[in-house]
């Protein structure tokens, strides 16, 4: 049993706080993603100079050797600073399919993007009607000379406006909710028949509805097996979990410390209201939920190599956890600050809005206590 | 960072795990409550452990510890969870004991700490009066010196077990005049024995008597009974809340209790299916295990600090929160399973002494009793709010 962290760790840590205080300073991401662009380029360079869009592929895939601790302690500082760019669906999401699944080729051909920075993915999973099961599709692939053709429309694909590829599901056979019959795809996002709606997300980010026109996609472009893919979707979205949750820590952290300093100097009655028992309560309770997430997005990371069922049960119940501990925070702490937790103008509501966003991705609270109970049934 | 026992750990587990199945005592306690048993029982395992030299795994070697690790007091308490084992009494073992080892002069070590490693001499705490609670440092009752003595006076309240108990710790004001409250206190112990002593039982909620009002008339007790310094009591009364809090979350016991929950909900039928197949029902279990995982990382967490030397520090306050709030919604899931059979009042074994057949099954017998009781929980050892207050200063720094 160890909770420490390696120098390489820490260093990581100490590294990327440095660039988000230093680089992400509230009024530049503010107007960066406010702009056309919605993001910044540079920063993903400079994370690409760090070795962060490498860490988590192994040497031999011209990466740095790291796990999922690394990418924990990634994401915590990615929260801390709101930072938008899109390291889940291109290193965790992209790069988890392609490190577990992806050929010889396709790794040749994507990690060293990737890595430098200059390949961006998003990972289009979800659809209108499918609401969090990953197999409920009604895009289809279908067989066309060796290759596929796609055709459907997925929602809310994040990162998709900036995405260089697409990883896409698709049924390749079976009935519209089949756990057999999932493939999955990497799609030149410039491909013929590749339409984009483009728009801001309510915290901060970038998403497309992607609609796929008769999009001819060679054989090579399947990752994995045909018709197998749910247990890799369900893998690497499980990866994927553990990452945001981290990222979840981290703005709740910030959201709960915003919180406690706001209350020592705003008065009321004559006196700070962080002297107020009914308030400071409420800020210890904050801070316990915040506590029992950490617990948990460890264990959920500690565990992402256990076996299935009991890696499933440590991602939901983290997932599960988590969630409701960033409703919690997020609501309380604009119920502290009054009325200028409703401000714009505040950190705080934008903390709130990416912890309130943060239920949905991968599954809300509902649909992993579900997981769970059929878990936890044998 | 992992989160696996080494083979040293798992060694030592199997090694514990075989010792209490071959040592602990046949027939105590089955279902580990504590409310019907016996004296004697509540003190058998005790005193096995205390041949064995485990019965104060968490002292300095020096006074009979065994120099395990935190992770392997924390593998002990599992494995004797896994079978409810009823453990040593914490009024000696946790609270007096390191109190006299950190604070007592050496015939007071020689005189007492052999009693408490043994289980042979019973302890109760002298702390909460009727007119301190949560405010504990208006405690009113006087300790005055005449001679060699002091002369006590005051009544005590919420006594655990002092019917049974040998020696009580109690807290009295020696200083009335003093600047604060927390400045007249001492630190005395006491022979339950002395002349002037009255235990009277409290009769609780679950029908079972657990503690007592203590009264104390000119009770004549020797100067060499005041632990460390006069007027010091306050600073020993800190530092004893903090031991009594680590452990106290319970983790291990809870999840046993889990276990349970399972099998009966498993075997309670509703609509036809086990009342375990009800959606609602199923949510609200699966909600109490992700809830109890969580506080399992955090106190791992905190061990973890510990093994690296930092002592018990105010986490221990939310282990204390949020264990007391698991088990006391596991005991209310629990009433909630058996259904109808957490209506019918069972006196306690001892009290009964009959050997009517028991109504329904043998699982609901305790099930609202041990409810009713366990919401003490979050009001003993510093009340839960308390504990918010202890975070307050202590982590929120307001």
């Amino acid at each position: 049993m160890d909770f420490n962290f390696t120098e390489t760790q820490e260093m990581v840590r100490d590294g990327l706080s440095r660039l988000v205080r230093e680089e992400y300073e509230w009024e530049k991401r503010g107007e960066v993603i406010a702009s056309d662009a919605g993001w910044r380029p540079e920063i993903w360079a400079q994370l690409a100079e760090l070795g962060m869009l490498g860490m988590p592929f192994s040497e031999e895939d011209g990466g740095f050797g790291g796990g999922a601790v690394d990418a924990m302690v990634v994401m915590e500082e990615f929260g801390k600073g709101l930072v938008v760019e899109p390291f889940v669906p291109t290193v965790v999401c992209a790069g988890g399919f392609l490190k577990h699944a992806g050929t010889a080729a396709q790794k040749d051909e994507h990690l060293g993007g990737i890595v430098a920075g200059s390949s961006l993915f998003a990972f289009a999973y979800a659809e209108p009607r499918g609401r969090f099961d990953y197999a409920n599709l009604e895009t289809t692939a279908k067989k066309d000379g060796s290759g596929y053709v796609i055709n459907g429309h997925k929602a809310v694909v994040i990162g998709a406006p900036w995405a260089t590829h697409l990883i896409v599901s698709a049924r390749t056979g079976g009935a519209q909710a089949d756990k057999d019959g999932v493939s999955l795809f990497i799609v030149e996002k410039g491909a013929d028949g590749v339409v984009t709606r483009d728009y801001p997300t309510v915290d901060g980010r970038r998403a497309s509805e992607v609609y796929f026109e008769n999009v001819a996609v060679p054989a090579e472009a399947l990752i994995g097996e045909e018709g197998a893919a749910l247990p890799l979707i369900e893998r690497v979205t499980d990866e994927a979990i553990a990452a945001q949750c981290a990222e979840a820590c981290g703005a709740m952290k910030v959201a709960h410390t915003l919180t406690v300093d706001y209350s020592r100097t705003r008065k009321q009655f004559g006196v700070p209201i962080g002297s107020f028992q009914v308030l400071q309560h409420r800020m210890v309770d904050m801070y316990t939920e915040y506590e029992q997430s950490v617990s948990m997005t460890y264990l959920a990371t500690l565990k992402l190599e256990a076996e299935a069922k009991e890696r499933q049960l440590a991602v939901s119940s983290a997932k599960v956890r988590v969630g409701q501990a960033a409703h919690h925070i997020g609501q309380e702490a604009i119920q502290i600050h009054g009325g200028m937790g409703m401000t714009d103008e505040m950190q705080i509501g934008h903390y709130f809005k990416r912890l309130t966003i943060f239920d949905a991705e991968f599954g809300n609270v509902d649909h992993h206590m579900k997981r769970h109970i059929a878990l936890a049934k044998g | 960072m992992n989160l696996d026992f080494s083979p040293e750990e798992l060694a030592f587990r199997d090694q514990v795990r075989a010792f209490i199945a071959e040592n602990y005592p046949k027939g105590v306690a089955p279902d580990g409550l504590r409310d019907d048993l016996e004296p004697e029982d509540m003190l058998a395992w005790h005193k096995v452990l205390g041949e064995k030299g485990w019965s104060v795994p968490a002292w300095p070697e020096e006074y009979g510890g065994t120099g395990w690790t935190p992770t392997q007091r924390y593998i002990w308490g599992e494995e004797n969870a896994r079978v409810n084992a009823i453990m040593p009494l914490p009024f000696g073992v946790s609270m007096v004991g390191p109190v006299i080892y950190t604070f007592g002069n050496d015939e007071q070590k020689a005189q007492h700490l052999p009693g408490i490693r043994s289980g042979d001499v019973w302890w109760c705490q002298g702390y909460s009066e009727p007119g301190a609670g949560s405010d504990l440092a208006s405690l009113k009752t006087t300790a005055v010196r005449d001679g060699d003595h002091y002369v006590i006076n005051g009544q005590k309240t919420w006594t655990t077990l002092a019917q049974h108990a040998d020696w009580g710790f109690f807290l009295c004001r020696t200083d009335p005049d003093a600047a604060k409250p927390q400045e007249g206190i001492s630190f005395i112990l006491v022979d339950m024995k002395t002349p002037g002593i009255e235990v009277r039982p409290i009769k609780l909620i679950d029908g079972g008597y657990e503690v007592n009002e203590t009264w104390l008339t000119d009770v004549r007790v020797p100067v060499e009974n005041l632990v460390g310094q006069e007027n010091m009591g306050w600073t020993y009364a800190k530092f004893l809340l903090a031991h009594e809090r680590s452990g106290i979350a319970g983790v291990a016991r809870s999840k046993r209790g889990v276990e349970k929950l399972r099998e009966i909900a498993g075997t309670e039928q509703q609509d036809g299916a086990p009342l375990m197949e009800d959606f609602d029902f199923a949510r609200k279990v699966s909600q109490l295990e992700i809830d109890l995982s969580a506080l399992e990382i955090t106190e791992l967490r905190t061990l973890a600090g510990e093994q690296a030397g930092k002592g018990p520090g105010p986490e221990s306050s939310i282990l204390k929160i949020k264990g007391t709030e698991i088990q006391q919604r596991l005991t209310e899931l629990t009433l909630e399973a058996v259904g109808h059979y957490g209506t019918p009042f069972y006196p306690s074994i001892s009290d009964a002494g009959s050997n009517d057949y028991p109504i329904g099954p043998d699982y609901a017998q305790h099930a609202s009793a041990t409810y009713f009781n366990m919401r003490k929980t979050s009001i003993y050892g510093g009340s839960n709010e308390i504990q918010r207050n202890i975070i307050t200063k202590m982590i929120l720094g307001l």
